[in-house]
């Protein structure tokens, strides 16, 4: 029996056994929207912007192994949607996004709500689709949810014209997909893993560097068993934060612009680097002139060849699905009962105690102001370190990560690649629907929330009780610390004047709002805005408005020249001491 | 250095534009770029003559090979190769012009395909650079158009690009 373009690709998305499609209907799309009314297998939500529905069905993949779904019209309901697009890409988020396009006759005429969205999406997807005959919706369906999930991940946008969802055609779903230009790595080489294990067993001064790449490929578990099986210091990218337990005495924390001083310390002077799932980028290792200067050899593994070897030389390229690399390196170095020298470990972990006395995240207490870093170490405190946290961009998306700590992946869920400010709200939305019996609190500021504040709204409609940790300082605070820092403390347009009445705009949404102003009120406010288990609170924190975030690896300047918090200016710090008793450098 | 890339890439409607839209989003440079569908209709060819550093070139081939609709890249540098360009020149042709016009196309084993009172057209094949030597020696004024096609390359020998 033949059906309608829409129908199928309904069906498609039943197939795939997506759950959740979240959307935004309009003129191009209102024959997928009603196949979607006729059918039951999968719910729709209804955002209040196209960028929050990227945003949510993106945090909807991040937060579990599912993929995230968005559904929206033709012209500015697809360019709406471009920001969570390039989201979603630069972070390597698997998700289809279903764009309507005006009919195909009209197609090139300037139509009413035409836009090239396969030109304009080309540059930020994985791969992008124009359907143009109502056969090949099932195929191309099929293709798209295959290459947004497999090889390094990434969002595949498929654009259909309104006449091929209105054509018919019999729906057959293909059973397998093939697609013989498109062949990603699977296994690493066994003869790059073997060397891989030698350097391993000859490292001094081993460094495991963990990057969003192991939170994507599942590969927690075996990161876990590598570090512990050798006994080397740990660190977590702000995209890998919980791919190594954050709470473990081998994690050195985040490493970074704004890592923690022994993190950074330790990739600078490590002599042996195994960079798994990560790319060595700008955030993370500053200068790569700087990085080089001290010796090291470096293993990569990634499942991305044009990863490796493109921003720093590396010794051990390693291509191959992150997980299935380190079961066999774990193999080899179990076999060869492979270990670095131990004495030289031991050297080397005194070295890095030492960096890690002056503690990098302290700061000074306040009684009557409350610092951001501590409503996030109280927020770690009362969700038991539990909660799904996602974030928007800005000094409490950093203060998050360093403070927040996350033992397992999938928690936390920010933008990291391309630093979208309007991010958190609708992610947070998106990961309580695809985790409902979780605690979802979203760490966002009063900049940063407004940029998609309209989706309290959507929130209410759909019961999403996320708990909302609004860092109120008045500035765009990061700008701000960058205008103290390099532009001779003229604010230039980072002070946020004529905010709302927070607490009164959530109530006007139909949420709880409450407004916090002093330390001493923290933690009970937390507490009984999370015993609201079935409600939506926003916290409005006020919060210190000069506070900066420390450490900080300057642009241009190495791992080991960073701008360090006040209490560790003038103290006298352990150098990199070579002499240590690490034996002969290799 | 210059480097050509043969690419074999899915005959579908975009392809190219990926392709010229990942070099111009990452900054690299395209000298010349040819392409045309194979003995198999489903699949393009394209020589690509760019150039870089040799990270550079490592990195538009492992680019290239990420694009999904590319099945293969090879750099033909790597190995033995030729590479040919198709130019078609339009010459002024009157007067001492017209012998000598005929002798110069004659001198780089060009043909006149087409001829007028005025002009001639010469269609001339080789290398790049003997396309550029033919230009240069000519007196400039007497050029009145010249189209060019690109170079396209191909291994010598046993080397074979195909699926």
């Amino acid at each position: 029996m033949e059906i309608s373009g829409a129908e199928i690709l309904a069906r498609c998305l039943a197939e795939e056994n997506v759950e959740f499609v979240f959307g935004y209907p309009g003129g191009a799309v209102l024959e997928i929207y009603d196949a979607i009314f006729k059918q039951d297998k999968f719910k729709h939500v209804l955002v209040r912007h196209e960028q929050a529905a990227v945003h949510a069905a993106d945090a909807y993949s991040r937060s579990s192994h599912k993929i995230g779904v968005a559904l929206v019209t033709s012209g500015p309901g697809a360019t709406n949607a471009i920001t969570g697009i390039a989201t979603a890409y630069m972070d390597s988020i698997p998700m289809v996004v279903i764009s309507g396009q005006v009919g195909t006759p009209m197609i090139g005429s300037d139509a009413f709500q035409e836009v090239d969205m396969v030109g304009c999406s080309r540059p930020i997807v994985k791969h992008n689709f124009l359907v143009k005959d109502v056969k090949d919706i099932a195929p191309t369906v099929k293709k798209a949810f295959h290459i947004a999930t497999t090889g390094r991940p990434g969002p595949v946008v498929i654009d259909i014209p309104k006449d091929i969802t209105i054509h018919k055609a019999v729906f057959e779903y293909p059973k397998s997909v093939s697609i013989r230009s498109y062949n990603p790595p699977t296994k690493g080489h066994p003869g790059q893993i073997k060397k891989a294990a030698q350097m391993l067993a000859e490292a001094k001064r081993p460094f495991i560097y963990v990057g969003g790449g192991a939170v994507l490929g599942n590969a927690s578990a075996e990161v876990t068993e590598l570090v512990r099986l050798l006994n080397v210091p740990c660190t977590n990218t702000l995209m890998g934060l919980g791919a190594y337990p954050g709470t473990d005495d081998k994690f050195v924390g985040m490493l970074g612009m704004h890592g923690t001083y022994e993190a950074n310390m330790a990739m600078q002077y490590a002599d042996t680097i195994i960079a798994i799932g990560a790319r060595f980028d700008d955030r993370v290792i500053s200068s790569p002139a700087h990085f080089a200067s001290q010796a090291k050899r470096i293993v990569h593994i990634d499942i991305d060849p044009s990863s490796i070897a493109k921003r720093v030389k590396v010794d051990v390229p390693i291509v191959g699905d992150v997980k299935e690399v380190l079961k066999d390196l774990i193999a080899v170095l179990k076999e060869g009962n492979l270990r670095p020298n131990e004495k030289a470990l031991s050297a080397w972990w005194d070295q890095i105690n030492d960096w890690r006395k002056p503690n990098s995240l302290w700061y000074e207490p306040h009684d009557t102001i409350i610092k951001p870093q501590f409503v996030i170490q109280k927020l770690c405190e009362v969700t038991g370190g539990d909660a799904i946290i996602t974030s928007d961009v800005g000094q409490h998306q950093m203060f998050a990560a360093q403070y927040y700590k996350f033992n397992r992946p999938r928690q936390w869920i920010n933008s990291g690649g391309l630093g979208t400010m309007g991010f958190g709200l609708p992610a947070a939305m998106g990961a309580q629907l695809a985790n409902p019996d979780a605690t979802v609190a979203c760490v966002t500021g009063e900049a940063s929330i407004q940029m998609n504040i309209q989706e309290l709204s959507t929130c209410k409609q759909y019961h999403t009780p996320v708990k909302i940790i609004n860092l109120n300082n008045g500035y765009l605070g990061m700008v701000r610390q960058w205008q103290e820092f390099f532009y001779g403390t003229r604010y230039s347009e980072s002070y946020v004047d004529a905010l709302p009445d927070f607490v009164k705009l959530a109530e006007a949404y139909g949420h709880v709002g409450m407004r916090i102003d002093k330390p001493s009120d923290v933690e009970g406010a937390l507490r009984e805005a999370f015993a609201l288990k079935e409600r939506l609170v926003f916290m409005d924190f006020l919060t210190d408005q000069k506070t900066n975030v420390f450490p900080m690896v300057q642009n241009g300047k190495g791992l080991s020249q960073m701008d360090l918090p006040p209490h560790m200016q003038n103290m006298q710090l352990v150098p990199f001491e070579n002499n240590r008793d690490y034996g002969n450098l290799c | 250095m210059r480097h050509i890339l043969s690419v074999l890439i899915e005959n579908e409607a975009g392809a190219l534009s990926r392709v010229t839209g990942l070099f111009s989003a990452r900054g690299y440079n395209i000298d010349s770029l040819t392409v045309q569908t194979t003995e198999d209709p489903t699949m393009s060819r394209m020589t690509i003559v760019t150039h870089g550093s040799e990270d550079v070139i490592e990195q538009i081939t492992k680019q290239l090979n990420k694009l999904i609709e590319v099945v293969k890249v090879i750099d033909l540098n790597e190995a033995d190769h030729i590479e040919r360009e198709l130019m078609l020149i339009k010459v002024r042709a009157t007067g001492k012009d017209r012998e000598e016009m005929k002798r110069m196309a004659d001198i780089f084993r060009g043909r006149i395909i087409d001829v007028t009172e005025k002009s001639y057209t010469i269609e001339l094949t080789g290398t790049g650079e003997k396309l550029d030597a033919f230009i240069k020696a000519l007196d400039q004024s007497v050029i009145l158009e010249t189209v060019r096609t690109g170079a396209s390359g191909i291994g010598r020998g046993e080397r074979i690009l195909k699926l």
